[in-house]
């Protein structure tokens, strides 16, 4: 177990690097006047200040240089101070978000692991308990039922989806709008009675004794939950219940049957546990894809998490800030994917043992 | 078969004969292998049903100047506007001013001289209908180009990775696991968003985007075939009368490990164009106003208040893209399971 986790990590400083390779690469088809709103938030106006200033930042000079100015910054000549340096946190200035790309990260990233935390449970237990029920009625009109529902539910665009729950439970129906909280809520927020403890919106609601705040957080995220659930079902379902029909078909099982235990128990107790294990892969990486944020899904409903920011920045050509929220996203799946990969070798002794 | 009676000498030569019926033309061409993969895909109702749908849009692909004239011959992807006003309007509305030519069927069916718009008009007056016609040869040339290159780039990193081995197929490997780390919308995102400013504003961007962080996928799947295919039998008889080693893994090893992963890849065109739609949607890649249906769609994004009365601007693009998407789908579910090795002999 612990050469496994020496040598999972091991791997980490080398997709960090690779994926930081990445990222520098797509800024280098940007000119360097684009790039200099990584270190600077307002460029000097006139031709020859703008030359020195590329030469001070080296943005003309050959590119492992310019890598490494990238990772550790540059000082200002006239003030001493740190300009840019993504090692140091600084991911530039974000010209869309008239603000420090982190500064705008920082902001959004607690919305979309608020989205997360809401939205793991009912992806997770009611696709498993789908892909259970399938395999158990294998060929029956539940498992005909959810072949039919997987079918649609992979065929579904998300942003398709997403605008019909919109069209029904807002337009029509006017239950559950979209954004992050209605107008008073947000006054309550920012009120400086309001203390935002672990700034998760919901839990700060729970924490500030603010009932009606949480339950407008919720209702706002009911869409983007639903919508997520409904395009992951359909995966979890597949997974779960193709695993659970080769586990039911092992001898075990049918020992247990043998021996005259009742049903409920070979499925629950015996079959079960030993088909979660491809299911615990799939579901950390489904946690994981969530907190890197679900660029479409916000997106559609306007939810201010990282994703929608990213495409937001994307889609008015703001690169060095869209290229931050990569490198940041690029981190955290790094870290959550090793996180996943150990807690499964945890539960699965044979990944460790290979 | 007769019962019980049969010794098991003739039960062997029976089951002899059984394997020498009548072979035709279309399975000595393809081998046994392949001939099974398609006998089987063309069995189940669903891929049948998968198969109905892709050969709808074909036919709409094929068809678009005849169900929508373009106004402009030489640019029909631009979808025509009838003015300026940003509200939508209903099915089956006059067509004021800018109308294209009439289709010649129109006259038969409406016994009118007047264009409608037949499934409305969206924000800025584009033709929902227009767009939705023209947007299904989009899908395809989108669809076709991005597989095809991707599946091609992915081939020959593949190849070179598990033919060469050691460092290379590591070094080769790592670049992949590095790629994939980012999720690949977002990834693709970005890149069309670099690439725009660069190249301009058409379908290019998306497509490079799609096609570069695409194709490692293919790779990963060639190789592992490649290295087990490696390991048979005739490779070896190959090798050992002295075969010169790219002859064999372009004569021997590729061919057989080709025809499942290009099967595999032609039926991702539903999803490539899935993520192209998502990538316009999200306003990265054509000029507004391209007929593609991510673009149709996202004229939708503002008007999300009062959706329940201008429904027509989602659901037709939206059933348009689900159905294409859920044709390729359905066959490539039935493939899978033809594909399945605990599924030989029972198709």
């Amino acid at each position: 177990m612990i050469t496994y986790i020496i040598r999972r990590l091991l791997l980490v400083p080398f997709l960090l690097f690779g994926v930081t390779v990445l990222i520098f690469a797509m800024l280098q088809l940007l000119t360097p006047i684009e790039r200099a709103s990584l270190y600077t938030r307002d460029l000097p106006k006139n031709d020859k200040a703008l030359e020195g200033f590329i030469k001070i930042y080296g943005l003309d000079r050959p590119l492992y240089e310019q890598y490494w100015r990238w990772l550790v910054g540059v000082r200002d000549p006239q003030t001493g101070e740190r300009r840019g340096g993504i090692l140091f946190g600084d991911f530039g200035w974000s010209r869309t978000g008239s603000q420090p790309v982190a500064q705008l990260i920082a902001q959004r990233f607690p919305n979309t692991v608020d989205l997360t935390l809401w939205a793991v449970a009912p992806v997770i237990l009611v696709g498993i308990w789908l892909g259970v029920q399938a395999a158990v009625h294998h060929n029956g009109w539940i498992d005909q039922a959810g072949r039919i529902f997987s079918i649609i539910g992979t065929s579904f665009p998300t942003f398709v989806f997403g605008l019909l729950v919109l069209m029904a439970f807002y337009a029509k129906l006017g239950w559950f709008p979209p954004g992050r909280v209605s107008d008073w809520a947000n006054a309550v927020i920012n009120s400086p009675s309001f203390h935002p403890y672990t700034r998760l919106l919901t839990i700060d609601a729970l924490l500030n004794g603010r009932l009606d705040v949480f339950l407008d957080a919720l209702r706002h995220m009911f869409l983007p939950i639903l919508t997520l659930s409904y395009i992951n079902w359909a995966t979890f379902l597949r997974v779960t219940r193709s695993s659970m029909l080769e586990t039911l078909r092992q001898e075990y099982v049918t020992t247990a049957r043998a021996k005259g235990l009742p049903e409920r128990d070979v499925i629950y107790k015996h079959a079960r546990p030993n088909a979660m294990i491809p299911v615990v892969t799939l579901a950390g990486f489904s946690v994981v894809g969530l907190l890197g944020g679900v660029v479409i899904t916000e997106t559609v409903f306007n939810y201010p998490g990282i994703g929608s920011a990213a495409a937001a920045a994307a889609s008015q050509l703001d690169v060095v800030t869209t290229l931050g929220f990569a490198l940041f996203n690029g981190f955290i799946l790094i870290v959550a994917n090793l996180v996943v990969d150990v807690l499964y070798a945890y539960i699965d002794p044979r990944v460790r043992l290979s | 078969m007769p019962e019980n009676t049969v010794p098991s000498a003739d039960n062997a030569l029976l089951s002899e004969t059984v394997s020498l019926r009548k072979i035709g033309r279309l399975e000595r061409i393809l081998g046994p292998e392949n001939y099974r993969l398609l006998k089987g895909l063309l069995r189940t109702p669903a891929s049948i049903l998968g198969f109905s749908l892709i050969g709808l849009f074909i036919l709409i692909a094929l068809l678009a100047p005849v169900l929508a004239p373009p106004l402009n011959p030489n640019d029909p992807y631009k979808i025509p506007r009838d003015g300026f006003s940003a509200e939508p309007r209903p099915m089956f509305s006059e067509w004021r001013r800018n109308a294209p030519p009439l289709p010649f069927w129109w006259k038969t069916v409406f016994h009118s001289d007047q264009w409608l718009h037949i499934l409305g008009t969206s924000q800025g007056q584009y033709d929902v209908y227009y767009g939705i016609i023209w947007g299904t040869r989009t899908a395809f040339k989108t669809g076709l180009i991005v597989v095809f290159s991707t599946f091609l780039i992915g081939v020959i990193i593949g190849s070179i990775s598990a033919y060469y081995g050691g460092i290379v197929d590591n070094v080769i490997m790592r670049i992949v696991d590095v790629m994939l780390t980012l999720p690949f919308i977002l990834a693709a995102l970005i890149m069309a968003a670099v690439l725009t400013p660069r190249i301009g504003r058409s379908l290019l961007p998306s497509l490079i985007a799609l096609i570069t962080f695409g194709w490692m996928g293919y790779a990963r799947i060639i190789r592992g075939d490649i290295l087990s295919i490696k390991e048979r039998d005739y490779v070896l008889a190959a090798r050992v009368i002295g075969v010169k080693d790219s002859r064999i893994l372009f004569r021997h090893i590729l061919p057989n490990a080709i025809f499942p992963t290009l099967v595999l890849a032609s039926l991702a065109i539903g999803d490539v164009v899935l993520s192209f739609a998502a990538l316009s949607f999200l306003g990265i890649g054509t000029d507004i106003g391209y007929a593609d249906w991510g673009q149709v769609l996202s004229f939708a994004r503002n008007w999300i208040t009062s959706l329940d009365r201008y429904w027509y601007i989602v659901i037709w693009p939206g059933l348009t893209l689900v159905l294409f998407v859920m044709g390729w789908n359905l066959v490539g579910d039935a493939f899978r399971d033809v594909l399945d090795p605990r599924m030989r002999g029972k198709i």
